[in-house]
């Protein structure tokens, strides 16, 4: 599996040429970087090329970086149906630059752009219709940003005067805790308990004899 | 229907007739009763409470996983239409609203439109962690905290999902509240 991933990889770089800038293979998973501006042309040629044949978009995300410059990472994830084969390719990009819209390559694109415009704020050019798709209507921030925070600014209430729901400021009676989810025995590796004084010692000197 | 001239018998109050010749004996006073006088004398409170309770006919309002159980209880096992409880899905038929999940904000304004539409008197069931308070989801920038926050609740149903059983101890004991509470006017 490797093999095939390592030579397709070789193949992508001697057809991408300058607009690939990273192949890797890790894990039995192959992950290429491409250049902000040629990921409809990278995407176009993995979809049409006969060694590709990634006819499958499965998914569009985001991840932010928040110490990173430029700071979001977008990440396509592919399918080739007819080569049982998949591929991740990830491109960077900030707030202010747009990243070029796939949603003509591949038309479940439109919807997975508009939820990363919703969910990260990094702009999709050409994009036919971005709007936000989960949060709110009037929504304002963009909650996957790592500097959104956890609970919001606004919350919602049913006004018995103007007969509406309406939106205030967050007001929360108790701060949100983090707890620690470490689990307890984890600091229990090195602790020998009484009559266990043996325990480990014993195998080892058995298997030396062993061998 | 509480025949005020034969003291004991009260189907309104939820209590059962006995069985066998107990059950007999009631029945033929009343039919006695019928054929003497040509009516019965009840307690019209008692008697549309017993009406209300007999047929609570809920918005079927499933949000999330919580509609689950929901159906579950609606389902043979447990059968909610015993009760006289029919999933209705138009708030205009409605008599009780089960929110069973979680609200968000951008839910809030049609929840409470759907509340609006329905016909008084009308009645809440809270079903679950996220309705009753946010539960999981409290911190939570996208999610009311607690369906309280958008319209009156009768009855809280704890669990995270409650169980079917749960939600039919909830719809009991909201019937015991209309009957304790209920009146013609409220």
């Amino acid at each position: 599996m490797d093999q095939a991933l390592k030579e397709l990889a070789e193949h992508l770089r001697d057809q991408l040429g300058a607009k690939l800038t990273e192949a890797e293979v890790r894990l039995g998973e192959l992950t290429i970087t491409v250049q902000r501006d040629s990921i409809v042309e990278v995407l176009k040629s993995l979809r049409d090329d006969s060694n590709c044949m990634f006819h499958q978009l499965m998914d569009v995300c985001g991840v932010d970086y928040p110490d990173e410059s430029p700071r979001f990472e977008i990440v396509y994830n592919l399918l080739s149906m007819t080569h049982n084969t998949r591929i991740r390719v990830k491109l960077r990009t900030d707030e202010d630059d747009p990243v070029p819209s796939v949603a003509g390559v591949f038309s479940t694109a439109n919807w997975f752009e508009r939820e990363i415009w919703d969910m990260y704020g990094v702009f999709f050019s050409d994009h036919p219709d971005l709007r936000r798709l989960l949060t709110d209507y009037g929504f304002e921030g963009h909650p996957l940003r790592k500097d959104f925070p956890l609970t919001g600014y606004v919350e919602v209430r049913y006004d018995d005067e103007q007969k509406r729901v309406v939106y205030e400021p967050v007001k929360l009676t108790q701060e949100f805790r983090n707890f620690d989810f470490e689990s307890p025995w984890e600091g229990m590796e090195r602790v020998v308990l009484p009559g266990d004084e043996k325990a480990e010692a014993e195998p080892e000197e058995e298997e030396t004899e062993a061998s | 229907m509480s025949a005020v001239t034969q003291p004991g018998i009260d189907p309104a109050a939820g209590q059962p007739i006995g069985p066998g010749a107990e059950q007999d004996e009631i029945l033929a006073r009343v039919t006695q009763e019928l054929q003497d006088k040509g009516f019965v004398l009840a307690n019209v409170d008692k008697l549309v409470n017993w009406a209300r309770t007999g047929s609570l006919w809920p918005m079927t309002f499933g949000l999330a996983c919580c509609a689950v159980e929901m159906i579950h209880a609606y389902m043979s096992r447990y059968d909610l239409d015993r009760f006289g409880v029919v999933p209705r899905p138009s708030p205009r038929q409605s008599d009780v609203m089960i929110v069973a999940g979680t609200l968000t904000n951008k839910m809030a304004p049609a929840f409470r439109k759907v509340y609006d539409q329905m016909a008084e008197p009308r009645y809440v069931i809270s079903m679950g962690s996220c309705a009753n308070g946010g539960g999981y989801y409290h911190y939570s920038y996208a999610i009311v905290r607690g369906c309280d926050r958008v319209v009156p609740v009768d009855v809280y149903v704890p669990g995270c999902p409650p169980t079917a059983e749960a939600l039919v101890y909830g719809i009991l004991q909201l019937q015991k509240k209309i009957k304790r509470t209920g009146a013609l006017w409220r």
